[in-house]
């Protein structure tokens, strides 16, 4: 549902010549640094403060079985001791000049993030360069950090979100990297020791999977110097193992696993499409007509607005180097799961029968359309999906022609994509004590 | 290092929420040094107004916040101020159910609500032509919603669900309920927010209606917009839409609650549950909020809370995660925008084969010494610092402004003193951290609430 009504979409068609264009309130400049490193920079010197983000090929999916963790456990510790200073003493020289700086681990990439007031930059951007390129490894943060990492994986191992997700992952890619959880097991993270952090730092911290976005009050010099600084020492070529193309394995089949809570988690979900499919943006608005945006999706209407079923329920497309799921989630009433499952159930076949009406296509065009720049309001925000562009190698000029690839999708695409993805039915896992509900093929 | 689930995010706004005519006066427009440039005036029907221009993309955050909240509700009905909340979408005379939300999401715009114990948000951001549209809805729905049981009874489902998700799901999430109702002992901070189940139960579409009726009104609220807009335009559209709604004569005088007794007996609370694979330890004290303080003591109690438990140089990281090896984690935070007294946390979780009794041993020596011997003028300096720049951070993200400004307005502060804080955190010494650890950490205001699977865990304490 919703969107505007025919007449508001062209008083909002008109308005488009006087509203400033997304183009001109984020111009992307593509620099290169004096050693030859690319980077992607916004220029905005409205606010004191400069933003960089960047991101490595290999994320954990290049860690081993055995290892599992291990490479969040490297992006955990680089901020735990470098160079010369200890962890105590790198924390202190962030303290000291309100530096932020974190770093993360998805599947297929590692992040790192730098914001800092614009009076500390050179600070901020050593502390950045030990980080990346000599960090200690420590043994006493390593075990801190290695128990913090337990603490939280024992708090998962009874946590009903925790175990769902975990089972959905498991079944959807049994003996793939993509099956396991990024931070490993607790037997896993047991096994990790600083060598293993520093093979990773080695065969993933390279200037060839480098991607890079700065945003905020720096110009194109500074930026290029700012980033030779950081990145410049580090080598030229990775060492990734290789990770199979895969597909998502357990559709029609459905998993219950036993906690005693009032609700049921359910996770749900079905092989999706690669950032690079053809039918990728049909595919984007089919999937936000069923369950994605805020309060207007299918299964946000039938199963919360109607019913009362649940707090919420939401769908989206997950996509990864070498394989892609539609996913979604709910927390229902034990005593209604079974309602509430065959709801979803009934509506994905509904979407994959008949697609979306001609209305609904409009009404999600518009609001993708639309949407776009309330994810560019901050300059973290903006430095992040720099890297998100590069990574899904969509081009610099994506935010221009983002809007023309929207336009041209048609009914057709989206039935036919609809069709591809929600006729097949889905892989369910649940933890909770659903009612009447058992695992199922399994 | 790991990520806190404590840790602060918004300089001074750290509340818990639930997601989800004609110028009286003069406007001012006011600036921090190096600050946004805020503007303030009020309607002739008494709203309120507070423009935060950002140019940098042409993209407005538009709020309306209620002084109104779970600290109103008549007692026996607990919940209600957010069922309210999640009601205000089910359609007005004007405009049906589901209509704004059409609208909203047809504009690609994004919208929620949220509810306090102090103060209820409704906000949408969207593209900034898109402004005045949504400036008429949510002046249409400040006086115009219609219930019926048809909307009002499967919402009432959805809140359960809500309250099932956020805390009978978690056993943590239940403790800290718990230890919110021993902690107040009259003020009805001590009330979840949410509601008790048994309340919420029973709610009703007239006891929404009347909560409606009692407290939404112009003259009690606040109209926040931050983004792409000049305060003459925000102006000239408020009259438009918002001036048009009359002002309600009974209502937004002085919010006066029950206030709490002096408190004289240190309380303990302990949940015990099987799924609990790591215990942990927290400890709140009933201290002021930025209302009730005296000058200068909230602004102290900001830079005891970040002395005590931000960041891995913090007294209670280094001494209990670091040093002794107590702790997987340990932190503090303080909560300031609050019209009564307010909660200042200091936790830890223990390392394995650690008790709950080894580390709140930990947790009183690190506070004792900071009581007795107070900080460092490193550490004063380190804090202010990171405090400080927190308020130049605040300005490149629009949506944390207004909730800044928001939840200030609505818990008796003022634009002048959102704008200072940064020049009141500097003045803080030293002396007054200590004064303020020795004055409100005192065990008397406290409750200490132990998470833990079995009930032994925290029985050997005793012996």
């Amino acid at each position: 549902m919703s969107a505007r009504r025919g007449l508001l979409a062209l008083a909002g068609a008109g308005l488009m010549l006087l509203m400033p264009s997304l183009a001109h309130a984020v111009a992307i400049e593509r620099i290169v640094s004096p050693s030859g490193i690319e980077a992607w920079l916004v220029h905005e010197p409205a606010v004191p403060v400069v933003a960089l983000n960047f991101s490595f090929a290999g994320g954990a999916s290049q860690d081993s079985d055995e290892k599992a963790g291990a490479a969040s456990l490297t992006t955990n510790m680089l901020d735990e001791g470098a160079g010369d200073l200890d962890s105590s003493a790198f924390h202190e020289r962030l303290e000291r000049r309100a530096i932020e700086m974190s770093f993360s681990v998805g599947r297929d990439f590692t992040y790192g993030s730098l914001r800092t007031l614009k009076e500390n930059r050179e600070e901020a951007v050593e502390l950045l360069r030990l980080a990346l390129n000599l960090p200690r490894f420590d043994a006493e943060p390593l075990e801190r950090v290695r128990g913090q990492v337990l603490s939280g994986l024992r708090r998962a191992s009874t946590d009903p979100n925790s175990l769902a997700s975990r089972r959905f992952w498991a079944t959807a890619y049994p003996g793939h990297p993509y099956g396991r959880e990024n931070r490993g097991t607790l037997e896993s993270v047991a096994r990790i020791g600083a060598d293993d952090l520093r093979d990773f730092a080695r065969r993933v911290f390279a200037r060839d999977g480098l991607k890079i976005g700065i945003v905020g009050d720096i110009d194109a010099k500074a930026a290029g110097e700012m980033i030779d600084r950081v990145f410049g020492a580090l080598p030229a070529k990775g060492d990734l193992r290789p990770v199979p193309d895969v597909t998502m394995q357990g559709q029609g089949t459905r998993s219950v696993i036993d906690v005693d809570v009032p609700q049921a988690v359910v996770i749900f979900g079905a092989p999706g499409l690669a950032r690079s499919d053809k039918d990728f943006m049909a595919g984007y608005i089919a999937n936000h007509i069923l369950g994605g945006g805020s309060f207007s999706s299918r299964l946000y209407s039938e199963v919360r607005e109607k019913r009362g079923l649940a707090y919420g329920v939401s769908e989206s497309l997950v996509w990864f180097k070498h394989s892609a799921v539609v996913i979604g989630g709910t927390q229902v009433r034990a005593d209604r799961t079974g309602d509430a499952l065959s709801i979803i159930e009934q509506e994905v076949k509904r979407m994959g029968e008949a697609g979306p009406t001609a209305d609904e296509l409009a009404k999600a065009k518009s609001y993708l359309k639309g949407s776009y720049i309330l994810g560019l309001d901050t300059s973290t925000k903006i430095a992040s999906q720099l890297i998100q562009i590069q990574n899904d190698n969509l081009g610099i000029d994506y935010m221009t022609r983002r809007d023309g690839l929207i336009d041209a999708v048609t009914l057709d695409d989206v039935k036919r994509v609809a069709k591809r993805l929600f006729s097949h039915g889905l892989l369910v896992t649940i933890a909770g004590r659903p009612k009447g509900v058992t695992s199922v093929g399994q | 290092m790991m990520t806190f689930a404590w840790r602060r995010i918004v300089p001074a706004v750290a509340a818990a929420l639930l997601v989800s005519g004609v110028l009286a006066e003069a406007d001012t427009a006011k600036a921090a040094p190096d600050g946004p440039k805020v503007s303030n005036f009020t309607l002739a029907n008494g709203l309120e107004v507070v423009v935060i221009p950002d140019h940098r993309t042409p993209v407005v955050t538009h709020m309306v916040w209620y002084k109104v909240g779970a600290a109103d509700e008549t007692p026996g009905k607990s919940g209600l101020a957010h069922f309210l909340e999640h009601l205000m979408f089910k359609g007005t005379q004007k405009h049906p159910a589901g209509e704004f939300s059409k609208v909203v999401a047809g504009i690609g715009g994004q919208e929620n609500a949220f509810t306090a114990s102090d103060y209820t948000g409704y906000f949408q951001r969207v593209g900034r032509e898109h402004l005045k549209t949504m400036m008429e809805f949510e002046a249409d729905r400040m006086t115009g919603l219609i219930l019926t049981d048809a909307v009002v009874l499967p919402e009432r489902d959805v809140i359960l669900e809500e309250r099932n998700q956020r805390i009978g799901n978690s056993p943590a999430a239940q403790l800290s309920e718990q230890m919110d109702a021993a902690l107040f002992l009259n003020s009805p901070y001590g009330r979840p927010v949410i509601g008790w189940r048994h309340e919420m139960e029973q709610l009703s579409r007239d006891d929404a209606i009347g909560f409606y009726r009692r407290f939404y009104a112009p003259n009690n609220a606040v109209l926040v917009v931050a983004g792409d807009v000049e305060a003459e335009e925000v102006r000239r559209l408020a009259e438009e839409t918002y001036g048009k709604v009359a002002r309600r004569g009974d209502i937004g005088g002085p919010r006066k609650r029950p206030q709490e007794p002096q408190p004289v007996a240190s309380r303990t609370v302990t949940l015990a549950d099987g799924r609990v694979e790591q215990p942990s330890l927290q400890r709140i004290y009933l201290v002021p909020s930025v209302a009730t303080a005296a000058k200068g003591e909230a602004e102290a109690l900001e830079v005891l809370a970040h002395v005590l438990g931000t960041g891995a140089n913090s007294r209670l990281y280094r001494r209990l995660v670091v040093e002794d090896k107590l702790a997987t984690n340990a932190g503090a935070w303080y909560l300031s925008n609050a019209i009564d007294m307010d909660k200042f946390s200091v936790s830890g979780a223990p390392r394995p084969n650690v008790t709950l009794a080894q580390l709140e041993a930990g947790v009183d020596a690190v506070i004792a010494a900071v009581i007795d011997k107070g900080i460092t003028a490193d550490e004063l300096e380190r804090s202010k610092t990171r405090l400080i720049a927190d308020a130049t951070y605040a300005q490149d993200n629009q949506a944390m402004l207004a909730r800044w400004f928001g939840a200030s307005l609505t818990t008796g502060s003022t634009v002048e003193e959102v704008l200072s804080w940064a020049q009141r955190i500097r003045a803080v010494t030293a002396g007054e951290v200590q004064e303020a650890a020795r004055k409100w950490l005192d065990a008397r205001r406290s409750v200490t609430g132990y998470l833990v699977k079995d009930k032994s865990e925290v029985a050997e304490k005793k012996s």
